[in-house]
């Protein structure tokens, strides 16, 4: 199984990708909405895309009060 | 009229499908303007049926099929009228949108909804008005209601209820939470998943295909296997009525409306 620090990698290169931002702008530690400029669908979009990525299912009262990708990663680590 | 360019909806009759298209920005809310053309539809849709097989639903905006409700509508206007006005226009919307629902519901067309994004709340509903439902990947759906304090009002939990298992209604309505397409389809809920933006394309081949069958045998076949839940609806507006005559669910949506949360489709 993954450890945390490689779901937490996998998850920043994800959201690079899709939102179009470098990779080397976003730490562990960021407010995702902020750095990515992201509104509330496109963190369902996300959302969504993380479940494709991971296989997993992350119910999304899961991500209520979540805004960091490392506590993003934990929730999904506790999925997989 | 084979026809139709509105506000918040058009349709248009092509060979022998009817395409209905929701695109009322932000999110095809449904409030009154959206529910006055649906009834337009609602009205066109038995005269339109004797040349057609397939009605296909789909949102022409990018952010999804349609959020639901227009829970700010629903608010200002509460906030405006008595508690009997209040009741009175709630349980006149919920009459108005049942019999639209129903329309499309026994329709003698097969009726495919295509879907992307958001298709909660109301916006499931209509999906789940439809024979067929045709996701792309990206494709989310919620039951947020009761968040609210309230439970779906257009006809989703005994249609829901029609088309899955009791347990997927309740894990969709008691936890609010939202299901992608994938787990839509292994419910049973979704018939076919397609790439992202490909839902449209892939309805319409679908459509191709039904137009293939004799309209008569379609529709007798829809008949018999697709009963309106007319107690269950009835019931479903009365409790929606009990419900939403609480204090509590006005101040819900006033905490709807007035929230500068980054989170408001987020459950």
């Amino acid at each position: 199984m993954a450890t945390l620090e490689q779901t937490l990698e996998e998850i920043l290169n994800l959201a690079a990708g899709y939102f179009k931002v470098p990779r080397a702008e976003l730490s562990p530690d960021d407010d995702f909405f902020t750095k990515l400029g992201i509104n509330s669908l496109q963190a369902l979009e996300l959302l969504t895309r993380l479940e494709g990525h991971f296989h997993i299912e992350l119910p999304d009262y899961e991500l209520q009060g979540v805004s960091d990708f490392r506590t993003l990663a934990e929730r999904i680590q506790s999925r997989l | 009229m084979r026809s139709f360019a509105g506000e918040a909806v058009s349709w248009n009759l092509s060979g022998s499908v009817v395409e209905l298209t929701l695109h009322r920005a932000p999110l095809n809310e449904i409030g009154t303007a959206t529910l006055a053309e649906l009834e337009h539809f609602a009205a066109a849709l038995a005269a339109v049926s004797a040349e057609a097989s397939a009605l296909l639903i789909s949102s022409s905006l990018p952010g999804g099929f349609s959020a639901g409700a227009d829970l700010r509508e629903l608010f200002t206007r509460s906030e405006q009228a008595s508690p009997q006005e209040r009741m009175s226009g709630v349980r006149d919307f919920l009459e108005r949108i049942h019999r639209v629902m129903t329309a499309i519901d026994c329709s003698p067309l097969t009726t495919i909804a295509a879907v992307h994004g958001v298709c909660f709340g109301g916006g499931f509903e209509l999906a789940l008005a439809c024979d067929l439902m045709i996701a792309d990947k990206t494709a989310r759906f919620c039951f947020p209601e009761l968040r609210l304090g309230l439970i779906p009002g257009f006809g989703g939990i005994p249609r829901l209820k029609r088309d899955v298992g009791n347990a997927v209604v309740r894990d969709l309505l008691l936890t609010g939470r939202s299901m992608n397409a994938a787990k839509a389809q292994a419910a049973g809920l979704v018939s076919q998943v397609a790439a992202e933006g490909a839902a449209l394309r892939v309805a319409r081949a679908t459509a191709a295909q039904i137009a293939k069958f004799d309209r008569a045998t379609s529709a007798a076949a829809k008949r018999f296997l697709k009963p309106i839940p007319e107690a269950e609806l009835q019931r479903e507006r009365e409790l929606f009525c009990e419900l939403f005559a609480r204090p509590l669910v006005q101040e819900a949506l006033r905490k709807f409306v007035q929230s500068a949360s980054a989170l408001p489709y987020l459950p």
